[in-house]
């Protein structure tokens, strides 16, 4: 991949190796799967067979007798600990207390001397249920005669995250509810010329991070300390402290490497169990899941979504209303923020004068959903970007210029109330369509689109860090923010190079350790270039600031006297790079400065979103009419990043995060028949392999400087996943005239439309 | 039991159980733990490594199906002088990794492929990396490096 270089910064903007790259190509990079403590045991989880059912009872001796055995733990064993968590809703047991809500669920923990026997001594423990009868749908869930998943009442987590009310636990199957309105539909609708309107189901989908979900817990007297694969430490350890009733200063959470996120590493996962494990085995204790037993974990909230949009007759988009049922599964996790999110998303980035969306998520006896990259956004994109392909074609305009002429402007407050729009929708959509070849001719059989998204991304602005400037003129970089694979490792310290004019490869990360890390709110929402690069950037200008007082010190001359330059400072005929400022003022040359950043929602990041995060992606498919088969001839994302620190990772995120969306539009999908997932296994889940791979792909990025972050960057990473279900689906209509309101378009599901059209 | 096989050009010898995988075996006896385990039913790639050249899934091959074959993992493949194989260096130059997890399986699997096939076609190293998954790139900078990677083991062979 080549980067399009766009300023004339010296290390910014520049395609620069990945400073983990070495590391991650010879294995030497260290993933919690990877780390042994002295004293380590091993846990493994009994899970529930059953999607809902009262626990009766757990005999858990014979289990115990068995050979290297140090302890079971069970829900009846948590005495002396809160064992509810949840950052939005505390509604999740750390392991299932007095009833199992899907099966799959974790009722015991045996820990072990060895993986081995743990894994033996599961089968030796009885549990005795009664069942109760399961739901599995929204639908389901909200019928008069449904039984209730949550018979407490619980509060809204510390962390919560959401704006809206907390309404889960008040005696119904509802999780969350979120609703936004302006204008008047109603009356948009009846003066309106043309109006598309439609159901439409967004699949079930698994993450599939390659690292599952790992931990190692050590619980003493010191406090509790853990090593997990978690995307946000700082969360995690907000959790823990609850559960153990601990100060903050107790609880550590460090994270290494992480083998993949895509949001299904947010939030709190393993963690609480195995600090259980290690408080109850009193020793270091090992919990690494099976990828079958992450499936049982997280996974997307699938949305069931009816949605109307209205155009007048000059072709302006004049109204949108949608009503969305999602399914949260057994527990809230992130879903309540999932709802908010989907729910702003549904206007897409266009300028609609009256809007009404209604949205509401259920509780169901099936695996937890929570954050999946794109955060509600593919779920409401899919009928979202349908149907402005659906409204194009009942008008009679072609769907890339109808568009542009109802995409929001640069600067337009297209969402009252939010920031301002801060993309250029109309070179994004531009850029696609060329590299598509928009307006050529297409063979038959073929079909081609573009479409687009745009979120209210960025999450909270909460973000501090520290950067160290050494004696030697090195620097070091205390983040909060998680290496994902995102390339946090090197677009951070690029920026600190930038910013102290001092060599790339002197600056290095120390990364995600509460104990020693500045506090960061999260490693998601693609926030981290934003709003960790901005603090990273102010902490090293807060660093160059105490050098100038440093140096006028040294020098015995008033700081306005001082004048930076690239690297140091100069005063007069007198110059001094950062190693000789920092060694004069300590006369050794040792110590050291420290920048701070203290980031929150003020300033320029007062107004949210902290950016729009924009993107267009263009597709060329060909359909197999005889078996319902896709093929991806053309792939093109187009990232609209205000600035890439690094262009080669802001592109590769973009394709990586395209092809998990081709993934959904035309395969991925987890399937629950009755109260079982069938296929939770990866023989069993489709993903994109190297045969997937579209014929010809081409990645763009859109820099205009337009964001908030430094230099003018603003995140990516999510976008180009958003509007792939849509754009397949848009291309399918195209291609072979039918309109597919499902993802993914399997071939049975092409091959069924099509054989319905012949009649 | 007692095994006794080649790894990384240098003879081995260790003690294992009967049902020890070889990725166990890597991981937990001998300490190689860039050998990453994933999928654990031979469908991801990601605990490729070389049995006698060939490619083999380590989290499902026992170590005694090993014993007296030529080894050859991740950690192998990098020079005494610290130099990398020109596959590792072409996975930096290209970005054809994220996360990471995937990439020791990738470039054993690439290895494989590029020993075997000094300049294969974009058809021929899809065709034979279709075994090895990768969630974060998109696999298109994996494809680029391993076409690059052919680009500079050629070159060095022209020498």
């Amino acid at each position: 991949m080549s980067g399009e270089k766009q300023t004339d910064f010296q290390i910014v903007n520049h395609a620069i190796p990945r400073r983990d790259g070495r590391v991650k190509v010879t294995g030497k990079a260290q993933y919690v799967a990877d780390l042994r403590l002295i004293g380590m045991a091993y846990a493994k989880v009994l899970r529930s067979p059953l999607a809902h059912g009262k626990i009766i009872s757990i005999d858990k001796s014979k289990a115990e007798a068995h050979a290297g055995v140090y302890c079971v733990v069970t829900g009846f064993d948590l005495d002396g600990l809160n064992p509810y968590f949840g950052h939005a809703v505390k509604d999740h047991p750390l392991l299932a207390i007095d009833k199992v809500r899907y099966a799959g669920e974790p009722v015991a923990a045996v820990v072990a001397v060895d993986e081995r026997s743990a894994f033996e001594a599961l089968e030796l423990i009885d549990v005795k249920y009664e069942e109760l009868k399961g739901i599995f749908t929204p639908q389901e869930a909200l019928a008069k005669d449904a039984p209730l998943l949550h018979e407490r009442k619980f509060e809204a987590g510390a962390l919560r995250g959401f704006e809206g009310d907390v309404t889960a636990g008040k005696g119904t199957n509802i999780c969350q509810t979120h609703k936004i309105q302006w204008g008047d539909v109603e009356k948009a609708f009846k003066e309106a010329a043309t109006v598309v309107e439609g159901d439409y189901y967004f699949p079930m989908t698994y993450a599939y991070a390659m690292e599952p979900y790992v931990a190692i817990a050590d619980v003493t007297d010191q406090g509790v300390n853990i090593y997990s694969s978690a995307q946000h430490p700082f969360m995690v350890r907000h959790d823990l402290k609850s559960i153990f009733n601990l100060p903050v200063s107790k609880v550590r959470l460090i994270v290494p490497f992480v083998g993949g996120g895509y949001g299904s590493k947010s939030y709190t996962k393993v963690e609480p169990l195995v600090a259980a494990c290690s408080w109850k085995a009193k020793r270091p204790v090992k919990l690494q899941l099976t990828v079958e037993e992450a499936m049982l974990t997280t996974r997307s909230d699938d949305a069931y979504t009816w949605m109307r949009t209205a155009a007048d007759k000059n072709g302006k988009i004049i109204a949108r209303q949608a009503k969305i049922l999602m399914n949260t599964g057994a527990y809230a996790e992130n879903s309540p923020l999932v709802v908010e999110k989907s729910t702003n998303r549904c206007v897409g980035p266009y300028a609609i004068p009256n809007v009404l969306i209604e949205n509401m998520s259920l509780y169901t006896n099936t695996v937890p959903a929570s954050s999946y990259r794109g955060f509600g956004c593919a779920q409401v994109t899919l009928p979202g970007e349908s149907q402005i392909d659906e409204l194009a074609a009942k008008i009679g305009k072609d769907p890339y210029e109808f568009r542009l002429e109802n995409a929001a402007k640069p600067g337009e407050e297209f969402f009252p109330g939010m920031r301002p729009f801060d993309g250029t929708l109309k070179q994004d959509l531009d850029t696609a369509a060329k590299a598509i070849g928009w307006g050529t001719p297409l063979a038959k059989g073929h079909g081609r689109t573009v479409a687009i998204s745009g979120s209210d991304a960025g999450a909270y602005p909460l973000t501090s860090t520290a950067v160290r400037v050494h004696a030697d003129g090195s620097a070091t970089i205390m983040t909060g923010s998680t290496e994902l694979g995102q390339g946090s490792h090197t677009v951070l310290p690029q920026i600190a190079a930038e910013e102290l004019g001092i060599a790339y490869d002197k600056v290095n990360v120390v990364s995600s350790d509460t104990a020693i890390t500045p506090y960061d709110r999260s490693t998601g929402a693609s926030r981290t270039t934003t709003l960790m690069g901005s603090a990273v950037q102010e902490a090293c200008q807060e660093a160059i600031q105490q050098m100038v007082v440093m140096a006028a010190d040294v020098l015995k001359v008033k700081k306005e006297q001082i004048e930076t330059v690239r690297g140091g400072i100069r005063c007069g005929e007198v110059q001094l790079d950062w190693s000789q400022v920092i060694s004069k003022f300590y006369a050794l040359p040792d110590g050291e400065v420290i920048g701070r950043s203290y980031i929150r929602k003020s300033g320029k990041f007062a107004a949210l979103p902290v950016f729009w995060e924009a993107a267009a992606t263009g597709v060329e498919i060909s359909v197999d009419e005889d078996t319902g088969k896709i093929t991806m001839e053309k792939l093109a994302t187009v990232g609209d990043v205000g600035l890439a620190i690094n262009p080669a990772l802001a592109e590769g995120q973009d394709i990586g995060a395209a092809t998990m969306g081709m993934g959904i539009g035309l395969f991925e999908e987890l399937v629950y028949e009755g109260s079982q997932l069938m296929n939770g296994s990866i023989l069993d889940y489709r993903l994109p392999r190297f045969s997937d791979l579209p014929k010809q792909v081409e990645l763009h990025l859109v820099q205009n400087r337009d964001g908030v972050g430094p230099y003018g960057a603003k995140g990516g990473g999510e976008a180009s996943l958003n509007s792939m279900a849509a754009n397949i689906a848009n291309a399918v209509d195209c291609a072979v005239g039918v309109r597919i309101r499902q993802a993914p378009l399997t071939p049975e599901r092409v091959w069924r439309a099509l054989k319905e059209k012949k009649g | 039991m007692n095994l006794q096989f080649t790894l990384n050009g240098k003879p081995c010898s260790v003690e294992c159980e009967p049902a020890d995988t070889l990725a166990e075996v890597l991981r937990n006896q001998l300490n190689l733990n860039g050998t990453k385990v994933s999928c654990e039913v031979q469908v991801c790639g990601a605990c490729t490594v070389l049995v006698d050249n060939l490619p083999v899934s380590a989290c499902t091959y026992l170590a005694y199906e090993a014993r007296g074959k030529n080894l050859l993992t991740v950690e192998g493949l990098e020079k005494a002088d610290g130099t990398l194989h020109p596959i590792q260096q072409a996975f930096i130059d290209e970005f054809a990794f994220q996360c990471g997890y995937c990439t020791p399986g990738m470039i054993m699997a690439a290895k494989s492929l590029l020993d075997e096939n000094p300049s294969p076609s974009r058809e021929e190293i899809i065709h034979h990396m279709d075994g090895n998954i990768c969630r974060c790139t998109g696999y298109v900078p994996i494809v680029a490096a391993i076409q690059r990677a052919a680009g500079m083991m050629t070159k060095e062979s022209k020498k």
